[in-house]
């Protein structure tokens, strides 16, 4: 466990020594801004759903950005020949990876305070689906980066890891959504509605906290963990 | 393998190679590699680009698996005892990897808390190794900001921060300038004097400078074995003298042909002021020098150069390794101008 902090701390260091990292929160800060605001006023609501409706999407471009450099940049450096041969498992450095992206979230997340401050202030919001929405958003945002890190464990090359992240976050959201299930069997709609990501933080966003979305979102967290596990390992026997 | 064990290595292997391979789609990289390390020794790995070398140092380290084969590093299985093997093993890639946008004490305390070292010890090793490789006037600065021997130094560091008893390092002293490289080949036969270490390179001084056994590797295969000295005796038991006299020419092409043990005499051509030089291949142990002198002395003429050069471990790596097959003259011409050639590249 102690090897997974040192990772985790390292990794997190670099996200905030390098430039790309406050171009990031900047950007990220900028657009979330701006998209819940150009809705906020044209609805008069004194509630952040403009908000919680449009992040997903946008962490759907931007979680993946984050991730894609974790492990592409390793292989393609060739820094992971020696991580790799330290007496570290492959399990505790992916998770290493996984704890520093999501503190990273976790702040650009935070500093979207400003938001419900100025909704609080100019109004009387409900602050159930306030908190339920924040908490909706952090899973929400762990499970792309679970993805968007196995995705960069697939290559040397960041552009096509962030390819891949997008898509595979994409697909795991859509197939939830309803234009999807309307083309969708009978059969298969519930099921496929509990598969996609975007149903679950629906849910949390109301303020309703139900431990099957959470068990959701933890599941498809740590099934991506173990995947990127998984194709760390299999440099072994490329 | 070597004629009985030198002094200060001990005999159980520490580690321990059978019949490895490895294949990377059509290519086979490691082709049924098995060879000891004794405790104390410092092993060259002797071999062209694209030998194997570096594809057995990663199977060692646990980056690669095998595809037949075991190891064994300090009495462990390497798949088996992935982890342990790895904490009692130092490696260092080769063109030393390292993370550019840490700072190099940053760099040093990580690698040392995953290595385990004790938190109460980490910054004495810390400083140990700063003082040990030199890193005094740099360790403020990030790794990135380092020339590549300064780096290659930080991963010298970071290979020995928890004080392994195997170091495997690869090709140590590529890309370095040649002040650099003496700087850290005389570090290496520091760290090698109380520990074992495995190191692989292409530069042929390096192994003789370093080594205390050497194995010649080439397209996946050991094809030798031994000390640097037994290595050298391998060659054909030739040796090649140069004389440069004043002389008419025809005459001494006959007289220098005639004398007993010249093998073979090759013209170099006449230097400027009428010194003509030959190369000859003579049998070794046979008195041509002397036999060279008198005649040359005797009948008068000028003598300017009589030199003997012993076939080296150039030359024997040039014959197991150029495809030139094991009856190949190591010490022809021709064999000389390939090797010049190669000492360009590799400087």
């Amino acid at each position: 466990m102690n090897a997974v902090a040192s990772i985790a701390r390292k990794e997190f260091r670099s996200y905030v020594a390098s430039p790309a990292g406050y171009v990031f929160l900047t950007a990220f800060l900028i657009l979330s801004a701006w998209l819940f605001f150009r809705v906020f006023f044209l609805v008069g609501q004194a509630t952040l759903r403009p908000f919680f409706t449009v992040m997903p999407w946008l962490f759907l471009f931007f979680v993946p950005a984050s991730a894609m450099r974790a492990w592409a940049e390793e292989r393609k450096l060739g820094t992971d020949e020696v991580l790799l041969t330290l007496p570290v498992r492959e399990g505790e450095v992916v998770l290493g990876k996984f704890l520093a992206g999501l503190s990273f979230l976790v702040v650009a997340i935070a500093l979207t305070f400003a938001l419900p401050l100025i909704v609080s202030i100019l109004g009387d919001p409900d602050p159930g689906p306030m908190i339920g929405g924040y908490l909706g958003l952090i899973l929400l945002s762990a499970a792309y980066l679970s993805i968007g890190l196995f995705a960069s464990s697939l290559t040397e090359n960041q552009i096509v890891a962030f390819i891949i992240g997008i898509s595979l976050s994409f697909f795991l959201f859509i197939i939830g959504e309803d234009i999807v299930l309307i083309a969708a069997p009978r059969w298969a709609a519930p099921v496929l509605r509990h598969l996609g990501l975007g149903q679950h933080f629906a849910s949390i966003a109301r303020g309703v906290i139900d431990s099957r979305d959470v068990i959701y979102y933890l599941s498809i967290i740590g099934f991506f963990l173990y995947l990127n596990t998984r194709a760390v390992e299999s440099r072994k026997w490329r | 393998m070597g004629s009985g064990t030198p002094a200060g290595i001990s005999a159980d292997p520490v580690i321990d190679v059978r019949d490895v391979s490895k294949a990377f789609g059509d290519t086979i990289a490691v082709d049924g590699v098995s060879f000891e390390v004794c405790r104390g020794e410092v092993l060259g790995f002797l071999g062209p680009n694209a030998a194997g070398k570096t594809t057995t140092m990663r199977i060692l380290t646990g980056y690669l698996a095998p595809d037949a084969g075991t190891a064994m590093v300090a009495g462990r299985d390497i798949h088996t005892h992935s982890l342990e093997v790895r904490r009692r093993l130092g490696y260092l890639p080769e063109s030393a990897p390292l993370y550019l946008d840490m700072g190099v004490l940053d760099h040093l305390r990580f690698v040392a808390e995953l290595r385990g070292v004790a938190p109460a010890s980490i910054n004495a090793r810390i400083a140990d190794m700063i003082d040990i490789c030199g890193l005094a006037g740099v360790v403020h600065k990030n790794v990135g900001e380092l020339s590549k021997g300064y780096r290659q130094r930080v991963g010298l560091a970071i290979t020995m921060i928890h004080n392994p008893d195997v170091l495997i390092l690869d090709e140590p002293t590529t890309g370095l300038d040649p002040s650099q490289i003496i700087e850290i080949r005389e570090l290496i036969r520091e760290i090698g004097r109380e520990r074992t270490v495995i190191l692989s390179t292409h530069i042929l001084p390096e192994v003789e400078a370093t080594s205390s056994r050497v194995l010649i590797i080439n397209e996946g295969r050991i094809v030798a074995s031994g000390t640097p000295d037994e290595l050298a005796s391998m060659a054909v038991g030739t040796e090649r003298v140069v004389v440069a006299a004043r002389a008419p020419r025809e005459e001494l092409g006959r007289s220098v042909t005639a004398l007993p043990g010249v093998i073979e005499a090759t013209e170099l051509g006449e230097d400027a002021d009428g010194y003509v030089r030959y190369a000859l291949i003579v049998q070794k142990g046979a008195p041509v020098v002397d036999g060279l002198f008198d005649a040359v002395t005797g009948r008068g003429w000028r003598l300017r150069e009589l030199t003997t050069e012993r076939v080296s471990l150039e030359d024997v790596f040039l014959r197991l390794t150029a495809g030139g097959g094991p009856d190949a003259d190591p010490t022809s011409d021709v064999g000389r101008r390939a090797k010049q050639r190669r000492w360009e590249d590799d400087r």
